[in-house]
């Protein structure tokens, strides 16, 4: 990988020899997350499978909504993208599709994926679009204040449900599965290596990949809801998460504070949407068809 | 340089204007173009879908407009040519990436073919009803530009200019047709592929590291790159630096703001483009865009028959605004007649550029079909008197 910082310069400027470093925009931090808040945990993850995929990183491709995971993509030292609330996923199509070398990761939070942007997730999982998803899912908008989410469990407070939240939420690998995932995993940011190692197999995997990143937002869920500081939300991931690779999705969905499934749900394997488009077209044009970016 | 042979049906056709503006974007090197169905545009990206597999490229059918809008934005990241195509509501869904183009300066094609409206409106019956969307729709100030084809022939023609402009300036801009142009069938000249001038993108040379992917070096138009280059780079809908890192503060919004503006505005005299017949010397003179310009025309000529010295003038570009021109020509002329199929939207900017110094009629027309000509004779006749 190529980047402008050598260790001697990090271990020089900052003391330390930090492996992370190298993954980020070092111009841009600090970062705004607030004090405990999961996502730069999840990043941490994420520049640990950057590092040990084998992928070229001038090639990979960030992109972001709006939110506080949406701040990601302006973190990351690759080429990253901050797009429109809930547009992500159609932005890093037409990345992938008008240049299919690429490899595009979606990476924004639960609202601006299932909410504003559900109907462009289950259409990219249908599709089998080439994109690995990470949503980070704080069940709340962060960004706005603390309003209530697709994933919010019931009971708790929102500010949209001051008297607590009596919608269902949505269980998310359910969903992504029932669309047609080919690698659907759910950890919390206590599973730091799970949670790297899954995002390095979906650097790695063809097709659609989602992955959900159970994190804190200990300024406006957790203190509304008196769940304490993000480290108590750790120990809660750490006592209440059972381990079960290859669940039933139907079965893994969320409580309030309730039991957590985590594990990698699903990995199989189908063609993916430029695929089947050369397989097809090849079929039915024969010659007469230009094979489309092998 | 040259259009790319692959992507042009050299010959004489006998086609609409919505397949004609597909052979266009295909002749300017269009090779990504996401859609989603809406009368009376459809045509447009059902032919893109059976020529692409030939020529070498990609169409998608997203699941709505808005997906449409911003797949095609993420395509001209990536290095491609793009387009998106819709009428009426579908446009209406499409602003929020109009202003995203707007402010990352994302050269893209917006094809709209209009109907009438508001909302569902008359699907399949026409409109010159956008022309203030397209112009405002998006929130904030920005300034894109806007063609108007009156005839298939045109279609294919300016859709050659209209990819060349987004390069160039790198903005959204809006090919302004409507049901009638659509779908009107005319014969279609489509010249050798070395007869026919596209501009490339302009790419940087620099290198990762030096290059800033807003960075304008005193011009107004930063040089581009592409995803996957080695660049690194940082784009993002926040007001933004030349580094495109985010910077949310009042002066680097004027200086955005302010290039966004003059990068269009500065250039307007080489954007304009209008087509005038007996205009020097006319007491009245009709301004007329889109397929209203071929009414006018027999409107036109029915007054002169009448004795009338009457001009008529064709906006070609609609946005920038030719408004130098109209206060140039405020000077000479007694009376504007402005007939559309709006009830009344470019006729504000007639007014605007004329500033009192001459009569403005408007013709208005709510839509559904195009004016009756004895309306627009009649409406000239009374500005002469
Ligand atoms: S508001 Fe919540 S999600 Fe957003 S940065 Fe703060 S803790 Fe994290």
């Amino acid at each position: 990988m190529s980047s402008e910082w050598t260790n001697a310069e990090l271990i020089q400027q900052y003391g330390i020899e930090n492996p992370v470093m190298p993954y980020l925009r070092q111009d841009r931090l600090p970062h705004i997350w607030c004090p405990g808040c999961g996502i730069g945990t999840t990043v941490n993850c994420f520049t640990r499978a950057l590092s040990e995929s084998k992928l070229n990183l001038d090639e990979v491709v960030i992109v972001s909504g709006i939110g506080c995971t949406g701040r990601v993509a302006g973190y990351m030292n690759l080429d990253s993208f901050h797009t429109t609330h809930g547009r992500a996923i159609p932005f890093a199509t037409g990345l992938k599709l008008a240049n299919p070398k690429l490899k595009v990761v979606v990476y924004s939070g639960d609202g601006d994926l299932s909410a504003i942007g559900g109907n462009h997730l289950v259409h990219a999982a249908r599709r089998n679009m080439d994109l690995m998803v990470v949503c980070v899912n704080n069940f709340t908008y962060g960004m706005t204040g603390g309003q209530v989410a697709p994933t919010t469990p019931l009971g708790p407070t929102q500010t949209t449900m001051p008297y607590g939240n009596f919608e269902t939420p949505f269980n998310l690998p359910f969903l992504a599965d029932a669309c047609g995932a080919v690698y659907v995993a759910r950890w919390t940011i206590y599973h730091v290596r799970q949670l790297a190692k899954a995002m390095k197999e979906g650097l790695e995997k063809k097709g659609f990949v989602f992955i959900e990143a159970m994190s804190p937002c200990p300024t406006l869920y957790s203190r509304r809801n008196r769940l304490g500081d993000g480290v108590d939300q750790v120990k809660y991931y750490k006592e209440r998460s059972i381990i079960r690779n290859g669940a039933d999705t139907k079965e893994v969905g969320l409580s309030f504070q309730g039991e957590i499934v985590v594990g990698k749900f699903v990995d199989r394997e189908r063609p993916t949407w430029l695929e089947s488009m050369n397989e097809h077209l090849g079929r039915v044009l024969g010659d007469k068809f230009t094979p489309y970016g092998v | 340089m040259h259009a790319d042979p692959k992507g042009v049906m050299t010959g004489v056709h006998f086609i609409d204007g919505d397949h004609a503006a597909c052979e266009g974007a295909l002749a300017a090197g269009c090779r990504f173009v996401a859609g989603y169905p809406i009368t009376p545009s459809t045509e447009v990206v059902e032919r893109f879908a059976a020529r692409i597999p030939e020529v070498g490229g990609c169409f998608i059918q997203m699941e709505d407009e808005i997906a449409s809008s911003i797949a095609i934005l993420g395509g001209a990241w990536a290095g491609k040519k793009v387009m998106t195509v819709t009428s009426g509501p579908g446009l209406s869904l499409m602003m929020e990436h109009v202003g995203y183009a707007a402010i990352t300066e994302t050269p893209c094609v917006f094809v709209d073919v209009q109907r009438g409206g508001p909302s569902t409106g008359l699907p399949t019956l026409p409109a010159q009803a956008d022309m203030m969307q397209v112009r405002w729709g998006s929130h904030g100030d920005y300034m894109p530009i806007a063609l108007s084809p009156s005839s298939p022939q045109e279609c294919f023609d300016l859709m050659i200019r209209a990819f060349n402009l987004a390069e160039l300036y790198r903005v959204p801009v809006f090919f302004m047709m409507d049901e009638v142009v659509g779908h009107m069938t005319e014969r279609v000249v489509i010249p050798e592929a070395s007869e026919i001038e596209v501009v490339e993108r302009r790419l940087t040379a620099k290198r990762p590291g030096e290059y800033k992917v807003y960075g304008t070096d005193g011009s107004l138009v930063p040089e581009m790159t592409k995803a996957g280059d080695g660049h690194r780079i940082h784009v993002t809908g926040l007001t933004h630096d030349e580094r495109g890192y985010p910077a949310m503060n009042a002066m680097a919004q004027d200086k955005l703001v302010r290039r966004l503006l003059a990068k269009i505005n500065a250039h307007a005299d080489q954007l304009v483009d209008v087509q005038t017949d007996g205009v020097e010397g006319a007491d009245i003179v009709v301004v007329s865009f889109g397929i209203t310009s071929r009414v006018a025309t027999a409107a036109v000529d029915a007054a002169r028959a009448q004795g009338y010295k009457v001009g008529h003038l064709r906006l070609i570009v609609c946005w920038p605004f030719p408004a130098k021109l109209f206060a140039e020509l405020a000077g000479q002329v007694k009376a504007f007649v402005v007939p559309e199929i709006n009830m009344g939207q470019m006729v504000l900017e007639v007014e605007r550029a004329v500033a009192g110094r001459a009569r403005v009629v408007s013709v208005p027309h709510p839509g559904g079909t195009v004016h009756e000509p004895a309306v627009i004779t009649q409406a000239i006749v009374e500005a002469g008197r």
